[in-house]
């Protein structure tokens, strides 16, 4: 057993070290800002005190490696900054504390993909399973198309195209998810069902390609003929011989998949107005507030690392080289 | 039909008429082209034929089975009355694991990761319920210790990944062996193995066979193998029929041309010339990949115009010497001496001319040479890069060498693809000749050729020799080919050279250890080779 | 020696079944052997082509040319009705193809060469150079790329030229580990270490040895990148942040006439309206992918 843990100790501190040299990027992003944006964030209140105040504030009059771990150490702490709007012509500081912002948001779009993810996995394993079972049958060839022609939309065109038909012409479901913390379970899933709609749409469209791929590409092992060579039916090829050795490259599709749902997760947010983590993002990338970005860009790519860290994790356990070495 | 009076037992397996086609290029071209087959019980009967023959197909069709690409377009499998060609697949599923079992070349690929030895080797016996399951455990124990297996209690424990090539190919046949089939196809089983380790395989499936009286076929290229195990013989090629007969009819007396020139294939003997002219020398030369050391203290001297071959099975340092030699590993210590002169340690550093003057043939020809470049071009670079050749001149000197390999010039403008083995490998011949070098090294160059290709590289590259005075340092695992070819012989094993020397010395006793035994497991055209050999050894 | 049966002669070897056949006669073959769907990708993407090249011609009115009826009606003079501050909608689908697919190529071009000619080092070097920028590509890709996007667009501002240049960049990590995979395989083969031990030099072996024998994954790559930037840089104008106004382009349009998609009921074809840019987007990467699916099947030969 050990060889596995420390294969396991050794990609954890791998993902760890990624997430710093990550957050870095992400930190000095704020340091490649072309010089005058001190003067349009503060707007008509810029003169050379408030400017200089501001930089101070911002710390940037202090060495990078200084400023960058006064910044880990404050995002540890939970504190994610101060936002850049709310310091307007009045003179008065009604910023907020990123933190305020982005918490909330973050339970939204959570749930969300929580909704979506169990839906969309098991519909998007079983399909993929059984188009590589019944490989070039009609039925393959059907779902394959369909499956093409989704990955290939803009899933603002999914999404629209529902609102058409199941909220604008025959009015099933909301066009619009707006929802807050007030909000009853019931209502919130009410509400939601078309952006999850629309998201398990496209998940279930790539993930199912993924499996049926990995499955073709599992079944084509000479000791699948073996099994097969030996008398084995169908269903035991599958079920006793190619399915222990599945769940490496199954975790690894249903891992990458989740990581897009969190890139597909902003686009769906914007069109159906939902008060999400993503559409805090593009709202600020707009206005250019830049800690709100940094903020939500850390969180994402806090959320992807982890993921594919989840998607080795499951490869080392269930690799069987590893779990019984020589 | 011949008969068969070692056996006396009923028919088992009847092909008659076997047509099989096959689907590459778009097209669908015929593999096997109308193929007999018989088999009594108890009965092991050899199919040979070079790569390419369609033995491997034939082999899987007996059971019933056309691998994916492959359709049996004609002809009747009566095995045991039942027809496989027309049977649903259901039914012959009933019969594969149990009445008849396969035996495939790679167990490496064969065999799950994710499950235990002893759990694939009773699947097939459990599932049919022939024996209750504990039952077969122990029966596959026993099948264990009497293939000769280390630890038989406790082996079926492991996974695949724990165990040598040789014991997964025991296991293999255990696991054939488990349901007490009526028939086992063995494909190629040794072929992938060292040859010390393929007596005491061959061995064990002897033996199982005999006591369990299971029909067998027995597929390989290897003359020498199949006379050890079979009872008659049946040679293929191009998916035909060429001839069938008793194992020592066979070997005897072989009626056809084909198969006289199989047999012939073997006698080829370069007598030895002594040569004191030096013209490279490696010394004390360590060398490691990373932290393993793969070279200890290894000094070789090749005479000019002489051939030095290099014999030893794998991991014993043969071709890393070569890459030392070339330059592509520096050694941690010990000098590569060319003409007198010490060469850099490192390609990198050594100047065109050096680099020139030692060439390297590979044993793939296939990855040797680049896929999208025709004759010509890969002729042709050599001589545009190091001699400076362009256009007329270019072209004649390409006409040239083509002629020396006893190509010609419709050859100039294909690519590899187009090419057959013996072909690709005489280009390769070709492209390192064009640089005029002193040192040509063969790195196992035959190893991948059917026989009669063999020879005829052989022979070439003997031609060569004399005519132009080259240096081979010639590197193989097969005695056949070091007789053939070579004037002095160094012996390998593990990273250390176990002696060098003359041929003629190297080949008579008195022998190291190691040597005796490299020599002594190479199977020989005498039927009664192997069991001589056991009883010597005691095994 | 031995003798030889007479019948041997190195020449007369029978090599793999393979017959030769001319560059014209492959291509005839090929046409024939495309699924209807292949088909289907190829006649849509010349006429995209053809529309993004003839563009001046074809457009009835300019690009930027504001009429005096906003949120016009289909049919009279605006075939597809006007948007929201009166330019033709149907000007602007033209000239978006030109505007949009046109950004996408050049992208995906910057993206390859970047990518590509640093996945051929990496592949050759194999050792430090190749680790380094391994690592770092490891990075990059370690967030999300319309995140990481979406952030640098935020500092560097939304023009073409940045625009261009971020999704190249961020892009170019893929075709990069892409590149380096094949040509890796290809760079232990025998022949390159033939070549190297020869003494030919990097750029030789670069382009000479590796490249012609990596040119099919490569080029099916190509056509996934441009379907993914392609769809990036309309997911990042939808959102605002991608090609400003007034460039005609696909991406903010949808943005800019989705309110009329609520008005279904009453007018069916302005609902329709937003989502003709959205059709043309799908309508392409669907046909690219169909191509790049029918070519990966004929060149991955699987046994079916």
């Amino acid at each position: 057993m050990n060889a596995v843990l420390s294969t396991i100790l050794k990609r954890l501190g791998l993902g760890i070290a990624t997430l710093f040299v990550v957050s870095a990027i992400i930190f000095s992003s704020i340091s490649m800002l072309p010089g005058d944006f001190s003067e349009a964030v503060l707007g008509q209140a810029a003169t050379k005190e408030t400017v200089t105040a501001f930089r101070k504030e911002l710390g940037l009059d202090k060495p990078a490696p200084v400023r960058y771990f006064e910044w880990v150490g404050s995002v540890l702490q939970g504190d994610l900054g101060t936002s850049f709007s709310g310091r307007n012509a009045s003179g008065q500081d009604r910023s907020r504390q990123v933190s305020d912002l982005v918490m909330p948001r973050l339970w939204n779009t959570l749930f969300l993909a929580g909704v979506t993810a169990v839906i969309a996995v098991p519909l998007a394993l079983f399909l993929g399973l059984t188009a590589a079972l019944y490989r070039n049958t009609a039925y393959d060839r059907i779902v394959n198309a369909a499956t093409l022609t989704t990955i290939s939309t803009p899933e603002f065109f999914v999404a629209y195209i529902l609102i058409l038909f199941l909220a604008s012409l025959w009015p099933v479901f909301p066009s619009l998810a707006n929802i807050d913390a007030s909000t009853a379970l019931g209502e919130r899933l009410y509400r939601v069902a078309l952006p999850a709609l629309t998201l398990t749409l496209v998940i279930v469209a790539h993930m199912m390609r993924m499996t049926r791929a990995a499955i073709i590409n599992l079944l084509a092992s000479p000791y699948i003929e073996m099994a097969r060579l030996k008398g084995a039916s169908r269903s035991q090829i599958i079920l006793k011989h190619a399915l222990p050795n599945a769940w490496a490259p199954i975790a690894t599709v249903i891992a990458f998949n989740l990581a897009y749902l969190v890139v597909g997760v902003v686009v769906v947010e914007v069109v159906f107005v939902y008060p999400g983590i993503g559409q805090l993002m593009v709202d600020a990338v707009t206005s250019r507030d830049i800690p709100v970005v940094q903020a939500c860009a850390l969180i994402f790519a806090a959320t992807y690392i982890l993921l594919n860290l989840t998607a080795d994790i499951i490869g080392i356990v269930t690799n069987p080289r590893l779990l019984h070495p020589r | 039909m011949t008969d068969h009076p070692e056996a006396n037992h009923d028919i088992l397996l009847k092909m008659r008429d076997i047509r099989i086609d096959g689907y590459s290029d778009e097209q669908w071209h015929p593999i096997i082209k109308g193929v007999d087959l018989t088999l009594r019980r108890g009965e092991i009967m050899g199919l040979i034929g070079e790569s390419g023959a369609g033995k491997s197909t034939l082999g899987k069709a007996a059971m019933g089975y056309t691998q994916p690409g492959c359709k049996l377009t004609g002809g009747s499998i009566m095995f045991d009355g039942i027809d496989l060609a027309k049977a649903k697949d259901r039914e012959k599923r009933q019969l594969w694991g149990t009445r008849i079992a396969y035996v495939a070349q790679s167990a490496a690929a064969s065999f799950n990761p994710a499950h235990r030895l002893i759990d694939q080797t009773v699947e097939a016996a459990t599932r049919r319920g022939i024996r209750p399951d504990a039952e077969s455990r122990a029966d596959a124990v026993e099948l264990f210790r009497a293939l000769q297996l280390p630890d038989p209690e406790t082996i079926g424990n492991r996974y695949p990944h724990q165990v040598s090539g040789g014991q997964l190919q025991r296991v293999m046949t255990a696991m054939a062996m488990s349901p007490r089939p009526d028939l086992i196809i063995f494909d190629e089983p040794t072929t992938a193995l060292d040859v010390t380790t393929q007596v005491e395989v061959l061995a064990s499936m002897r033996k199982i066979v005999e006591e369990f009286n299971t029909a067998a076929i027995y597929i390989t290229h290897d003359l020498a193998v199949v006379a050890q195990m079979a009872d008659f013989i049946q040679v293929l090629r191009y998916g035909e029929e060429v001839e069938e007969a008793p194992t020592r009819q066979m070997l005897t007396k072989p009626e056809e041309p084909y198969t006289k020139s199989l047999w012939s294939v073997r006698a080829l003997e370069k007598p030895e010339v002594k040569g004191d002219d030096i013209v490279l020398s490696i010394d004390n030369i360590d060398a490691a990949y990373g932290p393993l050391k793969v070279l200890h203290d290894v000094s070789i001297k090749l005479p000019r115009g002489r051939t030095v071959a290099v014999v030893g099975e794998s991991g014993s340092g043969k071709s890393t010497t070569a890459r030392v030699m070339t330059g592509l590993l520096p050694p941690l210590s010990g000098t590569v001496t060319f003409n007198g002169e010490v060469l850099p340690a490192a390609l990198k550093d050594r100047s065109k001319d050096q680099l020139q003057r030692i060439q390297m043939i590979y044993q793939m020809a296939d990855t040797a040479m680049n896929p999208r470049q025709t004759v010509e071009e890969i002729i042709g670079r050599p001589l545009e890069f190091y001699l400076g050749l362009k256009g007329k001149e270019r072209e004649e000197r390409i006409l040239e060498l083509l002629d020396m390999i006893e190509l010609d010039e419709s050859f100039m403008d294909r690519l590899p693809s187009e090419l057959s083995g013996g072909q690709k490998q005489r280009i390769c011949i070709a492209r390192a000749l064009a640089a005029r070098p002193d040192i040509i090294i063969c790195d196992e160059v035959t190893s991948a050729l059917d026989q009669i290709v063999q020879e005829g590289i052989l022979q070439l590259l003997l031609r060569l020799q004399k005519k132009y005075n080259i240096t081979y340092l010639f590197i193989t695992h097969d005695i056949a080919t070091v007789k053939a070819i070579s004037d002095e012989i160094v012996v390998m094993f593990e990273g250390k050279v176990v002696e060098q020397g003359l041929k003629s010395e190297i080949l008579s006793p008195p022998f190291p250890d190691y040597t005796k035994l490299l020599l002594s497991s190479v199977p020989e055209m005498d039927p009664d080779w192997l069991t001589n050999l056991l009883e010597n050894r005691d095994i | 020696m031995s003798e030889q049966p007479e019948t041997y002669t190195a020449a007369a070897e029978v090599g793999a079944v393979r017959k030769r056949r001319t560059g014209f006669e492959r291509f005839v073959m090929l046409m024939k052997s495309a699924p209807p769907s292949a088909w289907f990708g190829m006649i849509v993407v010349t006429l995209y082509i053809l529309v993004a090249i003839f563009a001046d011609v074809l457009a009835p009115y300019g690009e930027a040319e504001i009429h005096p009826v906003p949120f016009a009606p289909w049919g009279g003079d605006f075939v597809f009705g006007t948007d929201q501050i009166g330019r033709d909608v149907l000007t602007r689908l033209i000239y978006g193809a030109r505007n949009t697919m046109g950004i996408a190529l050049a992208t995906t071009f910057l993206s390859f060469l970047i990518g590509g000619g640093l996945g051929l080092v990496a592949a050759i070097n194999r050792s430090w150079l190749d680790q380094a920028l391994s690592r770092f590509v490891d990075v990059l890709m370690a967030i999300p790329s319309l995140i990481f996007a979406l952030m640098l667009l935020s500092i560097f501002g939304s023009t073409i030229t940045s625009l261009i240049m971020i999704i190249a960049v961020l892009d170019s990590t893929r075709v990069f580990r892409l590149t380096r995979s094949v040509a890796v395989n290809v760079a232990v083969m025998d022949y390159v270490e033939a070549a190297r031990l020869r003494g030919e030099g990097l750029g030789w072996i670069m382009r000479r040895e590796i490249l012609p024998n990596i040119m099919p994954p490569l080029v099916a790559e190509f056509g996934l990148r441009f379907c993914f930037v392609f769809l990036t840089i309309a997911a990042l104008s939808f959102l605002g942040v991608g090609i400003q106004p007034p460039t005609a382009d696909w991406g903010s349009m949808v943005r800019a006439n989705a309110s009329l998609i609520q008005f279904a009921k009453y007018d069916i074809t302005a609902a329709i309206t937003p989502l003709l840019p959205a059709a043309a987007i799908a309508l392409l990467t669907v046909a690219v992918n169909f191509i790049v699916d029918w070519f990966l099947q004929k060149t991955s030969g699987l046994r079916e």
